[in-house]
């Protein structure tokens, strides 16, 4: 193992389970830290200041890991910074790489967002018909200003070049450990592409029937997870249950079907799938009886793009 | 223009969801206002309409990581409603085990990371220590283990009940997906015990920290950090701290009894004012009328999170817990305590009643029932009411037919708390700046105001708890910048 690893972590525009993610790496944690030297890590652990970051030489830092989306200037901006001083950049969890739930949000206006929040929703009292302004005059002497909300989410990709992807909502606390250890160990694929098994979630699925040395059967009904109790150690898939693990990666050690429950795609797309959605609704779709059960799935785009709609070709909703 | 100067705290300016403190002083240099803005918005309300309402629990999840269990919770009880449908008794206790494993390990994190650093690196240390990292490096690498060492249980009792250990899957209306086996109760009853013993090592650590030491306590129960406003929280039959369900209490400044209600109930106790000026809205206790952001007897505004809760009830629900709380308001004397540093030891007494409960929870051996999953009715429309760690969460669901949300409203804990933290901003910001006279202890000494809200902006406008970095720019009275102060 090389000397300390410099590392610089930013939280942009996510919710912080990313963060969260690394802390429940718990007492392993205590371990690592001797290994690296956390020269950024802004805004949630370690308060070093930007300027410092600024000013530090380009390609200074080993390794960049940027969570969460882009939407706003500032978040663009630590995002080129981060680039220029850290000699591989991690976009690390689903919403950096892919842009992640949030990434919903593009498929709807600022319009349509701005009505919802201050207009429609029931406990809202707003008798003046306000919408916040990003410049007012309170009580006639105080000026304000709040920052421009600006419409859509982009992925990391889409604004710098990145070495590594990561997926996850948030990336499960035993794969974030083996990624950082692969990063410290200098063992990384070719830049460019995903830390990752490479396998999907089928492939470490103890449901997935082909690995009982069994074919899969075609889907005959479409179900709801409110609809029935799937069977024990069963695919969900068979039973009608629309779940993602064919085209998503397995690093997660297959969680949600363990208890029950289809993968949504979190773990972003298995290799060389360059759309998620896409991908994921040919797959399906191969697996259907007959085409008409299509329309037994409700809300498709909300599902087959529920992580990775602003890393998709279509990107945002097209006026 | 009364208003001459014009000082901005900026915490790292236009990240998602922060905030930004812009303080106003007159002519004499004294602070004549201060506002707390929040600067972003994400829409969670607007794009989950379309979508099924049992895909909703997971996905809402995400509008915080570190709040990783309450959105999910709050809305697969609004789920319930919407179905017309009570979970079963073992899939309610499930889920009372999962939200009671996420309280412990999240007061765990916010009284190391956030809280403690404070007094343990003291209140006007340097930024760069007061962090996690820095604590650690405190109180030695051992004991850093050991804490999150025991943390970590709670986390592994998500991860087995609710699949994801951080935006958890399991949860369906009228029930929980996943039974709970045998072996796996006995290994949360181990763990639980885990979690009281870490709960019990924080009260020691609080007690040797702040309640030994006169100067913090002298801090704690000064005027400066003193907001007089009224509280809710959720109770059961008895006035004790609920989490998972009960009924929301209000009381006034006095302590006196405002309103109950459950479900929908809540239309007719609250209202959220939009301001042009922030992009969260302001609650506001609608019995009272909107009276502006001004605290003191007769206000409308309220407050929720772990001191709210202990001031709407008459105890806790478990041993030792009850037990520190008799001794947190004997120690002040007076109910309720308006202190708002008083939030960080109300914060203590719930890690330790959430561990004492997971431990019941698991000692029962009725959980290992397979009837997980109850009948569903006709899907109109719902209200899920929980208390998350910061306050009370409520979601509102309305779908169609066939259970596909059509309308969505969301109350969080920090937006209950935006008034509240706007007078605690603006009287700290009095008390420290005087005569224009702004250096960096004491822009600490404001952040102390906001900071034991742990405000969650993730949360609202869907920030995350933490120290924030933060700007201070201090303008003349012809509108130049004089100086500016940064930690960031």
């Amino acid at each position: 193992m090389a000397s300390k690893l410099s590392l610089a972590y930013f939280l942009s525009g996510g919710c912080g389970g990313c963060d969260m993610a690394i802390v429940d790496l718990s007492e392993t944690l205590v371990d690592v830290l001797p290994h690296l030297e956390v020269v950024f890590w802004a805004p949630t652990v370690a308060d070093v200041k930007y300027k410092d970051f600024e000013a530090m030489p380009d390609n200074s830092v080993d390794v960049g890991f940027y969570s969460g989306m882009v939407r706003l200037g500032e978040q663009e901006h630590i995002a080129r910074v981060m680039r220029q001083k850290c000699k591989v950049l991690v976009a690390y969890g689903a919403c950096a790489a892919l842009g992640g739930i949030p990434g919903m949000g593009n498929m709807h206006s600022k319009e349509e967002i701005f009505r919802t929040a201050y207009f429609d929703t029931y406990s809202t009292d707003n008798p003046e018909g306000i919408i916040p302004q990003t410049r007012c005059v309170v009580d006639g002497k105080y000026e304000l200003t709040l920052p421009e909300f600006y419409g859509y989410v982009r992925t990391l990709q889409d604004v710098v070049p990145v070495d590594y992807f990561v997926g996850g909502c948030p990336p499960h606390h035993s794969f974030v450990g083996q990624a950082i250890l692969a990063i410290l160990q200098g063992k990384l694929e070719q830049p460019g592409t995903w830390i990752t098994s490479g396998k999907s979630v089928c492939d470490v699925c103890d449901r997935n029937p082909v690995l009982k040395g069994k074919e899969r059967e075609p889907i005959k009904e479409i179900k709801r997870t409110i609809e029935g109790i799937p069977e024990e150690g069963e695919c969900l898939l068979e039973q009608g249950y629309i779940c993602l693990g064919p085209v998503t990666q397995g690093d997660c050690g297959s969680l949600c079907p363990k208890v029950n429950i289809p993968c949504r795609g979190c773990s972003g797309p298995i290799p060389a799938v360059e759309d998620f959605g896409l991908r994921a609704v040919g797959a399906i779709a191969g697996l259907l009886e007959n085409e008409e059960l299509v329309n037994h799935i409700p809300s498709p785009a909300k599902l087959f793009y529920r992580h990775s709609l602003p890393a998709s070709l279509l990107g945002k909703k097209v006026r | 223009m009364v208003a001459v100067k014009k000082i901005e705290i900026n915490p790292m300016t236009r990240l998602e969801g922060h905030g930004k403190i812009t303080i106003f002083l007159d002519e004499q240099g004294n602070v004549d206002n201060a506002f707390f803005q929040t600067v972003e918005l994400r829409g969670y309300e607007r794009f989950i309409r379309g979508m099924p309402i049992e895909e909703v629990p997971r996905t809402i999840s995400t509008i915080c990581g570190v709040c990783r269990c309450v959105h999910f919770t709050a809305s697969v009880k609004a789920a319930d409603a919407v179905y017309q449908v009570e979970p079963t008794p073992t899939a309610r206790k499930i889920r009372e085990l999962v939200l009671n494993s996420h309280y412990v390990e999240d007061h765990a994190a916010i009284l190391y990371a956030l809280g403690f650093p404070d007094f343990v690196v003291g209140p006007t240390a340097s930024p760069s220590e007061r962090n996690l990292i820095g604590l650690i490096q405190a109180v030695g690498a051992e004991t850093g283990k050991l804490v999150l060492k025991k943390r970590r249980a709670a986390v592994k009792v998500i991860e087995m009940l609710a699949g994801k250990p951080i935006h958890p899957v399991a949860a369906l209306p009228g029930g929980w997906s996943k039974r709970v086996t045998e072996e796996e109760r006995r290994e949360i009853l181990n763990l639980a015990n885990e979690m009281v013993e870490l709960a019990r090592l924080t009260l020691k650590v609080f007690e040797d920290v702040v309640l030994k030491n006169k100067d913090y306590m002298e801090l704690v129960t000064g005027d400066v950090y003193k907001v007089v406003v009224n509280y809710m929280g959720t109770v059961d039959e008895k006035n004790r701290v609920q989490y998972y369900d009960g009924t929301q209490q209000i009381v006034d400044t006095e302590g006196r009894e405002i309103g109950r209600f459950t479900g929908k109930g809540y239309l007719d106790f609250i209202a959220e004012r939009v301001l042009p000026w922030s992009y969260l809205k302001m609650p506001y206790l609608k019995p009272l009328g909107y009276k502006g952001i001004v605290d003191g007897p007769g206000t409308s505004l309220y407050c929720v999170g772990p001191l709210a809760r202990l001031n709407v009830a008459e105890g806790m629900d478990t041993p030792l817990a009850q037990e520190a709380f008799e001794k947190m308001f004997a120690t002040f004397g007076v109910k309720p305590v308006h202190y708002t540093l008083a939030y960080h030891w109300a914060r203590v007494i719930e890690l330790l009643n959430a561990a004492e409960k997971v431990k019941q929870i698991a000692a029962d051996e009725s959980i290992i029932s397979p009837d997980i999953r109850a009948k569903l009715g006709k899907p109109s429309e719902g209200v899920g009411i929980i208390e998350a760690c910061r306050g009370t969460l409520i979601h509102h669901y309305k779908t169609d037919d066939s259970g596909v949300v059509q309308e969505a409203n969301l109350i969080v804990a920090t937006t209950h708390n935006k008034g509240p933290i706007n007078v605690a901003v603006k009287r700290a910001a009095a008390h420290f700046i005087r005569n224009g006279k702004v250096d960096e202890g004491i822009s600490n000494l404001i952040e102390i105001a906001y900071r034991p809200y742990d405000i969650c902006l993730a949360c609202a406008t869907h920030v995350l708890p933490g120290r924030l970095p933060v700007e201070i720019d201090i303008y003349d009275h012809r509108g130049e910048l004089l100086k500016t102060l940064r930690n960031f």
